[in-house]
């Protein structure tokens, strides 16, 4: 049944969502610390597990997948509602400082992608190859 | 006859939120294909649109969250709120490779320190640089350039007025705005392409609705790779801002 997908996703939203706000009021920042990450995780654990066993039949799949490609529109929604006034409105402090670390996180993010590439990528051929015979 | 379709529209928000949405995907489809022969991507254009359609709501309205504050699309606001947003995020999961995400686990941790870091230093610099001086001010506007939620969040932890706070969000706001609409454009230069990749970029350009849009637009199979690590972004920033953060501009203000 399709709902069982939905349903298995809807749990892992929930739990991985506490969790986050457990380990926020734990560590007292007063917000949800990482909750859709372990939210992901949560799920990615079930997969593994419910596919070992034969658990995850297509259908069930199919409640999973539906969302992950609803993402995009999702995502224009989200896009939609922002407060875009206000952010253009904040005067060139709020340009300035924005643009600025932009620029500066991706230098940082071209620097460590170029700089690190060749060793990780050599290393991956073999290890993609195993993976894929064991699976 | 037009009042109820009117009515229709506004009892069934969610569902007018779909069709309005599938609309603008099919529109930005269309001009990728025929204005941009595919060079820009359909979702880009749609983000792009949907900023736009923001803006227009913003300015009819004077409310804080575009388009959905115009009651005819009111739904827009569920369908792109946080509950079906996140929902939506963890189901991308569903697609990742372990073991390409667990390879590039250290680099990720690294590159969302340093993106907390970095904007923070550089968002406090351009505060100093316009004559902001104490460190309350400096700190909640350096915390904005994190991400629009550690702003506010850190500004309210330690006293911020809220002309600073307005400006934090703000600029955490644009560094969204940029970060999505810029990504696509700039995929090549960062060398967007594999999940590591995606990873150092979710770590790094923090916002998760920035780096969220930005992935769908350029790959959307490097969304679940980014997303899992820009996650942890506005924890770990929320965390640092009110606490270390604030400590260190004070020793370095006074």
């Amino acid at each position: 049944m399709i709902i069982y997908g939905t349903a298995l996703l809807a749990v892992c939203h929930l739990l991985g969502i506490f969790l986050g706000d457990l380990l926020g009021t734990l560590l007292g920042a007063k917000t949800n610390v990482g909750g859709v990450g372990i939210a992901m995780i949560l799920l990615i654990c079930a997969r593994l597990y419910m596919h070992k066993r034969g658990l995850m039949p297509q259908t069930t799949e199919m409640g999973v997948s539906f969302w992950g490609a609803m993402y995009i529109p999702v995502v224009v929604a989200m896009a939609a509602q922002q407060n875009v006034v206000s952010a253009l409105r904040g005067g060139p402090v709020a340009l300035i400082a924005a643009f600025a670390s932009v620029l500066a996180c991706a230098a940082c993010i071209a620097l460590i992608n170029r700089s690190e590439r060749p060793a990780p990528e050599t290393e991956a051929d073999p290890d993609a190859h195993a993976a894929a015979r064991h699976a | 006859m037009l009042e109820l379709l009117e009515k229709t529209a506004k009892h069934n928000g969610l569902v007018t939120a779909f069709a309005l949405v599938g609309l603008v995907m099919l529109v930005s489809m269309f001009l990728s294909k025929k204005l941009t022969f595919g060079r820009v991507h359909g979702s880009a254009i749609a983000i792009l649109i949907g900023l736009a359609l923001a803006y227009w709501g913003g300015i009819q309205t004077g409310g804080k969250q575009g388009l959905a504050d115009v009651s005819l699309f009111a739904g827009i606001g569920l369908m792109g709120g946080a509950m079906l947003r996140d929902f939506a995020i963890v189901a991308t999961a569903f697609e990742v490779q372990v073991v390409e995400a667990r390879k590039a686990g250290l680099v990720g941790v690294f590159a969302l320190l340093l993106g907390t870091l970095l904007p923070f230093v550089v968002g406090a610099s351009v505060a100093w640089a316009f004559g902001y001086r104490d460190a309350v001010s400096i700190t909640t506007i350096g915390a904005g350039a994190v991400t629009y939620i550690v702003g506010p969040v850190t500004g309210a932890a330690i006293g911020a007025s809220s002309e600073v706070m307005a400006l934090s969000i703000a600029t955490g706001l644009v560094k969204a705005i940029i970060v999505m609409v810029g990504t696509p454009m700039a995929a090549r230069f960062l060398r967007l392409k594999t999940p590591r990749s995606a990873m150092v970029f979710g770590g790094l350009a923090g916002t998760v609705s920035g780096v969220s849009a930005g992935l769908a637009a350029t790959d959307r199979r490097l969304v679940p790779y980014g997303a899992l690590v820009a996650t942890f972004h506005t924890g770990l920033g929320c965390l640092l801002g009110p606490s270390l953060l604030f400590f260190a501009t004070r020793a370095l203000v006074a």
